[in-house]
Order: structure tokens, then sequence, then C-alpha cells
């Protein structure tokens, strides 16, 4: 390596430049699964809120991940998209991404999307703003200093808008969105990242039972095209959605299959259900 | 990129920008005619003082404007802004004292009287350049970016913000303010550099050179403004926003917060430098006591005073907090610094908008420009 080169990349890694011009690499899925989570043990102070937790989902699926508190399922999320580190385990996005190498926007960049438990979307800005802050696409200082979006990007905003049902509210500041409807904005922010893979924390919490409904449909609707994990604790909602259940327990899997099976099994009824 | 003129619609879509541009515009035609054209004895004659006092105001406006960017628009409580605004007069500074030339006290057609005086044989390395025009004002531009830069760079990767962040910047300026003061830094210590003769060899004090600082002081703010304003509005002044709002969640939708933050603060240093490079000539010295950490907080309270998070409320505090400040150094100087804390707890409490956010709620408005319109 030369020294022009070795300044060049040394202004890089300062400035964020060069990094983020070419699309970030597509995860590998051509096994037919996008997670691998192998034996990935968490704790924190002797307590594990992992233990040993390995985790598989598929491509386009739509997996429920439910248990009681404690069980883990935040924990999980946050070393998907490396908020925290695990002590052991490996974690990887298709068969070549390791995920435990990136940063929490370069896991964002490959693919994967997470919607908070508090909805958190950018209160002072528009609903069309919070799409266009999220859209895929060149996020350096220059490239959205100078370039307006691409049609492209437009066309997707409106997609996306008609998808999470917020056409009528696109000139209004999210601040003044409902609580459901903020939950759906977020979604769609998911959306306008192009993530392959949503994570998604409780996202009815707080919901009248129309909005409920609604967010059942929207997740739904997303089956097949993205792999959806969502935690949940309202089991109704659960049940009108999920394919797959799994049962995360004391920070590992407890049972895994339809919701039928897990609710007869009879670990689950012990530790879970049967309350 | 599309016609101009969507683009030019959207930088003046907004009451408080064409306010701002209208009144600049009348200022710096009206202000040099009343002061050239009408003698001395006429009633409508502008005196050179007003001019300058009203060109120097425009020199802070352009400051509070470069700090609205980075407090108002980017959440970075910049206290160290002046330092910015003094190195950019440095930089001007050192060029007029070499256009003095034999005319100063020693005569000495090289070195400043400062250096004869201490006795100094040749000039400092960190001297030269400087008598040519166009090397001071690339100086002007370079020194405050760079050190915003270098100074970001630290501070932003490491994830400083908040109250930390304000305090390093009051350092910042501080260690400036202390290391400008020693005589052997060579820049004049704390009588710092005064006694200016020429402009790119117009007399400084001459009505002419005057008037073209004045406009050029305006013309200056006017393009600092609208530089600022195409930032806020394009998709960069929406990503800087959402970091203000919430940094981590901008992160985590795949932004890199520390550039676009280190790329704000470094363009407002620049813009900060230039005014104070506009400031020198006009009041014709610059010090050590420029760099006073009160100074970058007065700036902040002007900022606060106007209207954070809006251009225009930067430069509409910038006049009113300074004009006065004008007024009571001269009625009443003991009681001007009081009148300052006072007017920033006023506003803190009661006015969390600023004098412009005050005008708005009296003033019915026109509802916001739909965002269509901006998405240039």
């Amino acid at each position: 390596m030369n020294a022009a080169t070795l300044v060049r990349h040394g202004l890089q890694k300062a400035f964020g430049t060069g990094l983020q011009s070419q699309r970030p690499i597509a995860p590998d899925t051509t096994h037919g699964t996008i997670l691998y989570l192998e034996d990935v043990t968490v704790s924190f102070d002797g307590f594990k809120a992992l233990n040993a937790l390995t985790l598989y989902v598929d491509v386009g699926e739509l997996r429920c991940i439910i248990g009681p508190n404690g069980a883990g399922k935040t924990t999980m999320m946050d070393v998907i998209t490396g908020k925290t580190r695990p002590d052991a385990g490996s974690a990887w996005f298709g068969q070549r991404i390791d995920l435990l190498t990136l940063t929490e926007p370069e896991i964002a960049e490959v693919g994967i999307g997470r919607k908070f438990q508090k909805p958190t979307v950018f209160e002072q800005h528009t609903v069309l703003e919070n799409l266009e802050l999220a859209a895929a696409g060149k996020k350096s200082v220059w490239h959205t200093l100078l370039k307006p979006l691409t049609g492209a990007q437009r066309d997707r905003i409106d997609h996306v808008l008609e998808i999470v049902r917020l056409q009528d509210r696109r000139d209004h500041r999210a601040g003044m969105l409902s609580h459901g409807q903020k939950q759906w904005l977020e979604i769609g922010m998911l959306l306008m990242q192009d993530s392959q893979m949503l994570l998604v924390d409780e996202p009815v919490a707080g919901m009248t039972p129309q909005e409920v409904e609604r967010t059942a449909e929207l997740l739904l609707s997303l089956e097949g095209q993205h792999s959806v994990v969502v935690v949940e604790h309202d089991m109704n909602f659960v049940r009108s959605i999920a394919r797959k259940v799994t049962v995360l327990h004391e920070g590992h899997v407890l049972a895994e299959g339809s919701m039928d099976q897990v609710q007869n099994d009879q670990k689950v009824i012990e530790v879970y259900l049967g309350e | 990129m599309k016609a101009p003129t969507p683009l030019l619609n959207s930088l003046l879509g907004e009451r408080g920008t064409q306010i701002f541009v209208s009144v600049l515009v009348i200022t710096a035609i009206l202000v040099p005619i009343l002061h050239l054209a009408f003698p001395q004895s006429s009633p409508l004659h502008l005196s050179s003082y007003t001019m300058t006092l009203i060109g120097k105001y425009m020199t802070y406006a352009l400051l509070a404007v470069a700090v609205d960017l980075v407090w108002g628009y980017c959440g970075i409580l910049s206290l160290g802004h002046a330092a910015f605004f003094a190195l950019g007069g440095y930089a001007m500074g050192m060029y007029l004292m070499r256009q003095i030339g034999t005319r100063g006290v020693y005569a000495d057609p090289v070195l400043p009287d400062f250096m004869v005086f201490l006795n100094w044989k040749e000039l400092p390395w960190f001297w030269s350049g400087f008598d040519m025009f166009w090397f001071a004002a690339l100086m002007v531009v370079l020194v405050p970016g760079v050190l915003a830069l270098i100074f970001g760079w630290l501070a932003f990767r490491s994830r400083v913000t908040g109250v930390y962040l304000s305090i390093i910047t009051q350092a910042l300026t501080y260690a400036l303010m202390l290391a400008f003061f020693r005589n052997d830094m060579g820049f004049g210590g704390n009588n710092g550099l005064t006694d200016f003769k020429d402009i790119l060899g117009f007399n400084i004090n001459a009505p002419g050179t005057r008037v073209a600082l004045f406009v050029a002081s305006a013309i200056a703010l006017g393009l600092g403004y609208f530089a600022c304003r195409y930032i806020t509005l394009s998709r960069a002044g929406r990503v800087v926003q959402a970091i203000r709002d919430s940094e981590s969640r901008t992160r985590f939708i795949g932004y890199r917060v520390e550039s676009y933050k280190l790329w704000v603060f470094a363009f407002s240093a620049v813009l900060a430098g230039i005014a104070g490079a506009l400031y020198v000539p006009q009041v014709g010295i610059i010090n050590p006591s420029e760099f006073q950490p009160i100074n970058s907080i007065e700036v902040v309270i002007w900022v606060a005073v106007g209207g954070r998070g809006t251009l225009y409320g930067a430069v509409a505090g910038a006049v009113l907090v300074n004009y006065a400040k004008s007024y009571f150094t001269a009625a009443v100087p003991e009681f001007w610094l009081y009148a300052l804390g006072a007017l920033f707890v006023l506003v803190t409490l009661f006015l969390p908008q600023g004098v412009v956010g005050l005008a708005d709620r009296f003033v019915p408005r026109r509802r916001e420009p739909e965002p269509e319109a901006v998405r240039a």
C-alpha cells in the first residue's frame, strides 16, 4: 500500500466518504435461511439474558417470538442489530454476512431493520420526510446535499404510503399522528430501507382493536417479500398472524412450531400459557 | 438538477426570509447613498460611524447565522464560535498589518511595529504570504475550517455531545485567548493588530472604502444566509435536523452522523471566519479579547433571543441584542451584563421560539408552504 492510498483510506475512515458509495452486499440466502443464530450467550453481571440460544429464520417467513418477561426477546433483537455483543456464539445474516463484525449502521445497510417497542419516528419531520430519511440509497453528506431523490425512490415512497395507509397524512408532522399511525409509519420506514428482514418489537402495544386488526393485515401483507420477526405479548394478535411460533424462556428456545403445537406443549403450558 | 427557478422559489418560500432579503437589499443600497450622496450638513446624511456600526451588526448577523446552523439545526451547542470569528479576523488583520509597510512608527518595510518593538529580526514563518490578499483570504477560510475539522473530528468521533461538547468548545476559545495574549506567539500580544492603513491599495478610512466594506458585509451575509438556507432545505438538512432530534435513531437508519456533524460544524466555522474577516477592517482592530469565552456565549444568546432554528431569527437576534448593547453600554454601561443575563433567562422561560416566534404568534400566518415546493 503506497502513501496516497494510505491517506485516502485514512480520510475515508475519518470522514466516512467512500464507504457508503457502493450498495452493500446482499445476504446470500441460497439455502433458504436468512438468519442463523447459533449458541448465542449474553450475560449481564452473571445473569444470562441469552443462554446458548439457537434460532433460524427462513427467507420470507413471518415468525412470532413469544415468551414471559425476561425471556431474552429484546436482548436477542439487540444482538441481531449490533447493539449488544454476545459473549459466545455466532450470528449470520444469510451464509456470508457475519453480523458480529458489523456496526449498527452497517447492519441496517445490509438489510436488517428494527422497529422499537416505543415508536421512534422523527416527530418534527413530516410523514413524507420520515420516509425520505429512511429511503435506501446513498447516504453520504455530499450525496444528500446535492442530489434530489430519484424517481424510483419517489415511487417507492408513494407505494409505501399506500401500504401503511398514510397517503392523506403525507405532509403532516409525524408528531401529530396517533400512536397506531406512528407505529405504521415506522414500519413504513423499515420498508423504505429495503430491509430484507424486519424485526418488529411489540407492534400492537397500546393500539385500539381496529388498529390491531389493521396491523395484522399489514404484517401479513409483507410475508413472502420480507422476512419478519415479531415479538409480541398479545396472544390473540399472535394467533391471528402466526405461521410459526418460537417460545423463548430463560434465554433459550423452549418450543417451536405452529400456534397449536406450542399451545399444547407441556413445557410451554407450565411456564407461559398456563399462567 | 431542476431549473434554477424552483430552487429560488423554495429558497425564498418563507416569509421571514422574504423580509430578511428585502431589509438587507434596502439597507445595502440606501445606507451607502445616505452616506455618500448627502453632505454632512444635510439632515439625511448618515454618519460614517452609523454606517460602520450597521456593517458591524451585519458581520455579527453572519456569525449568528453560522451558530444557528450548528445549534438550531444540528443541535450542537457550540460555545466557541467566536474563536473561529476571531481567527478569520486575525488572518485579515495580518494582511492589513503587512500593508502598513514603512508608514509604521518604526518605519520597518517588512516587520510590523510590535515585532520591531520586541527586537525581532525577521518575520516569523507563519506571517509569510500574508502580504498577498488572496493568500490572506484563503487563510480566512482555511484556518477556521481546518481547526473545526480537526476539533470536530476528535470530538464527534468520540461521541462527545451535549453539555460536554459545549464545555470543550469553551476550553478551545479560552486556550486560544491565552495563547494569543502571549507576546512571543507573534500576533501582537494583548494589543493585537491595529493601526491599519490600506486594504487592496485603498485607504481604509476613505468613505469609498468604507462603503465597499459595508456592501461586502451585506453581500457576505446574504450569500452565507442562502448557503445555510440551501443546506437546511436539502435532504442533508433534513438529516441534520433528524440528528438534532434523535441522534441514535438517525445512526440507526444508516446515516454516518459523525460526518454530517463534522461538515456542518466546519462549514459554520468557515462562515464565522468570513464574518470575522469583514469585521476587523471595519472596526480597525483585532485583539485577543475577541477570544473571550463570554463572546461565544453572547452569540448563542443572540440566536436564542432571535429564535433558534430559523435563520432570519438569528439575524434579527444579532441585530436587536447588539443594538441594545450599543445603547446600554453608552447610557448605563455597568448595567449591560445584567440586562444581557436577564434577557437570556426571560427568553428561555417565556419565548422559547425567540422574538420571531412571538411575531408569528401575533401575526396570523399563512400555512407553511407545502413541503412539495422544497423538494429540490
